[in-house]
């Protein structure tokens, strides 16, 4: 007994600093920017209270209103295409090639780069007059036209493109482990019974993966929030409002246009948004843990 | 051995204590600026080396992108690490810091080198608050030029340079059956909106300019200015190529100086550029301001001293300050940069052609400030979100549009 309390004394001391580092600067801060959103501060924190002044002028606009939605767009086709392409990619790798380390370096390469270098590749090789479009054209092809990053519908789509090129490697690796822990036998027996083999991936192996496709789509959807360094690579946020997104478009206004009010009730909102959208995940998980407990 | 290590060590220690009570007799400044392009590095540098001949020591910080740097530079001012000096343009965006009482004034110097006689008033008046002078302006830019590749204009058999925008809309179109893009369109929303304002200026006159930034009014004739202007850039999308979004504005300049496309809207630092490619204003460039227009909107530059409670830092500011206004780096760096210098009492025969019409426009006061000088930060980029939105919608409703333009001000 006494060496347990020991023990955990010793190991709460360890833990004081990162309980210091949590408290102060995580919830600190985060404290601090709720309270200045609540502020008219422009270019420096100002302590003269405006009620929710910014938050009615943060929904008015129509620039933070496209950013909630490109997010929205951009999130959703971005995580589900790392999802397919990945699992798609792990599938084809499993399948006992020759050189699968050589091309499961090609495929998680990409991740490597930081997404400022894939939205500068990916807006050269987009862009009408320097890329795809410019040499197909110079092959024959005159009227072959690929312009998304210009195009004001097609340019969110774009953003999607590069970001599932970058992604998809992660997801390919996290699966194809899933995959290789799977047994054996499993395969064994669903060969006897004679079921094709997309059958085997769909019915069998797919369920299985869920914990590591859940933990590979909760690193994805982390990115899809801060995303800021693909849009402004790729195409700042234009042509108009197409590619705003909301990090960039706090960014913008805490720095260009010294509105630092606007800007933390951006993020504020950014905030709330996350927890409303894991809390009812969490309460299901713990839920279910309590019901597994009571069995 | 043991003593071998302690001669060593004291050594070391000697030679430490004596090199920066060395460097510290020496005025030494660190430099944020954006000044990154051809033309621009080669101006900074003017003022760099006649810095350096007096004494001082210079240490460069430049950031890409104005943004970027004004950026660096609000997150060094908040985390108590201001630089010496940054370069910045004068107007309401410095009026913050001068009011939290983070600059240090330049007053003895500009006493000493008598500014209110070398100064035009309107910017004696913009570089002072509260009757002390903050700021050194290191130049004023023009910036409703109009420039165009006079081998393209050959090409496309155009002789004589537009007077009308219904001229100008012709000659695009001879530029474009010559198979040459008419416009190089800088895609950037200060760029775009800079578009806007030599337009509005065209149509609007000075005063009624004036009247729409300065004094935010609406009226009917306003109203009627805004919608002709808006009415004239939606056309000029017809004229730009499918590249053109995003595009830097060295880029564009980059193609009239390649003969690929026949005119560009842009301020007059475009000229480095051209000067940076061994071009010469006249001969392969011209420039004019937009058609109808009579005046020209201008920018002033200007350095930044932020109170850094190092006294080596001080003194170096007042030399700064000193060099910055020196007749002859202000006429060198004017040629370099492609500006027009700020002192009026500089020897004017040696400004090129495009520089001493933007003069002689600023000597009859036929000038009008550029948005950032007038605006709060806040309202610029509303202004930019405007035009932008205008100009990649598509949309040629002017009418709608024009109402909405005055929300910027609210």
């Amino acid at each position: 007994m006494s060496v347990k309390r020991k023990r955990n004394l010793s190991a709460t001391i360890a833990l004081l600093p990162t309980w210091f580092a949590a408290v102060v600067v995580f919830v600190g801060t985060m404290a601090w920017s709720i309270r200045l959103s609540f502020t008219n501060s422009t270019l420096f924190p100002s302590s003269t209270y405006v009620g929710l002044a910014q938050y009615s002028k943060l929904f008015a606009s129509a620039k933070w209103l496209a950013s909630l939605q490109n997010v929205l767009v951009f999130g959703v086709l971005y995580v589900a295409g790392c999802l397919v392409l990945g699992f798609l990619l792990a599938a084809a790798l499993d399948r006992k090639i020759r050189f699968e380390s050589a091309f499961r370096t090609i495929f998680l390469y990409p991740y490597a780069m930081s997404f400022v270098v894939t939205g500068l590749i990916w807006q050269w090789m987009l862009n009408p007059t320097l890329g795809i479009q410019a040499s197909v054209r110079s092959l024959g092809w005159e009227g072959f036209v690929l312009d998304w990053v210009v195009n004001r519908d097609m340019a969110i789509y774009a953003l999607v493109l590069a970001g599932v090129w970058q992604g998809a490697g992660l997801v390919m690796v996290i699966a194809l482990a899933g995959i290789r822990g799977i047994e054996a036998e499993q395969w064994k027996a669903a060969r006897i019974d004679g079921i094709p083999v997309w059958r085997i991936y769909v019915s069998i192996i797919l369920p299985q993966l869920g914990p590591a496709l859940a933990a590979a789509g909760m690193l994805l959807a982390m990115g899809v929030i801060k995303t800021y360094d693909i849009v402004v690579a790729m195409t700042n946020g234009g042509p108009g409002n197409a590619t705003e997104v909301p990090a960039k478009f706090i960014m913008d206004n805490l720095f260009g246009r010294q509105n630092l009010g606007l800007a933390t009730a951006g993020a504020t909102v950014l905030v709330l948004g996350v927890i409303i959208a894991v809390a009812p995940f969490r309460y299901a998980m713990h839920m279910r843990n309590q019901a597994k407990g009571a069995a | 051995m043991k003593t071998m290590m302690k001669l060593f060590l004291a050594g070391v220690a000697f030679a430490g204590s004596f090199v920066p009570a060395h460097a510290e007799d020496k005025p030494t400044i660190e430099i944020m600026s954006s000044w990154t392009s051809g033309g621009e590095a080669a101006a900074l540098n003017v003022i760099k080396t006649e810095f350096e001949k007096r004494g001082g020591v210079w240490k460069d910080s430049s950031i890409a992108g104005f943004g970027a740097a004004d950026a660096a530079f609000q997150n060094r001012i908040v985390a108590g690490d201001a630089p010496g000096a940054k370069q910045g343009v004068i107007g309401l965006a410095a009026a913050d810091f001068v009011s939290q009482g983070l600059f240090n004034p330049i007053d003895d110097v500009a006493a000493a080198g008598k500014w209110t006689d070398a100064l035009p008033k309107s910017i004696h008046d913009l570089i002072s608050y509260d009757g002390k002078v903050y700021l050194a302006p290191t130049g004023a830019h023009g910036e409703s030029w109009v420039f165009y590749s006079k081998e393209a204009f050959s090409k496309a058999g155009i002789a004589q340079e537009p007077k009308s925008w219904d001229e100008f809309f012709t000659d695009l179109d001879k530029l474009k059956a010559a198979g040459i893009i008419p416009i190089a369109w800088g895609g950037q929303p200060w760029q775009q909106t800079k578009v806007f304002n030599m337009i509005l200026l065209s149509q609007v006159g000075t005063d009624g300019f004036l009247k729409i930034y300065a004094d935010k009014d609406n009226s009917d004739a306003s109203v009627e200015g805004v919608k002709k202007t808006l009415e004239i850039l939606g056309k000029l999308r017809g004229y730009v190529d499918a590249g053109a979004a995003g595009r830097n504005w060295n880029d564009a300049t980059a193609m009239l100086i390649t003969d690929k496309a026949g005119v560009q809207f842009m301020g007059d630092w475009a000229k480095g550029e051209f000067t940076a490619a061994g071009q010469e204003p006249g001969k392969d460039y011209g420039c004019m301001f937009a058609p109808e227009s009579k005046g020209m909107v201008y920018i002033a530059d200007a350095l930044w001293f932020p109170k850094t409670g190092n006294a080596a830092t001080d003194k170096a500011q007042k030399l700064l300050a000193e060099v910055v206004m020196d007749p002859n780096v202000q006429l060198e760096f004017a040629l370099k940069k492609g500006s027009v210098p700020m002192r009026s009492d500089v020897d004017k025969s040696k400004l090129d052609a495009c520089a001493q019409k933007g003069l002689e426009m600023m000597s009859t006061g036929a000038i009008v400030p550029d948005q950032a000088i007038v605006l709060t930060p806040q309202q610029v980029g509303a202004l930019d979100d405007f035009v932008d939105e205008y100009w990649s919608g598509g949309s040629n409703d002017a009418g709608s549009a024009a109402e909405n333009f005055f929300a910027i001000f609210e």
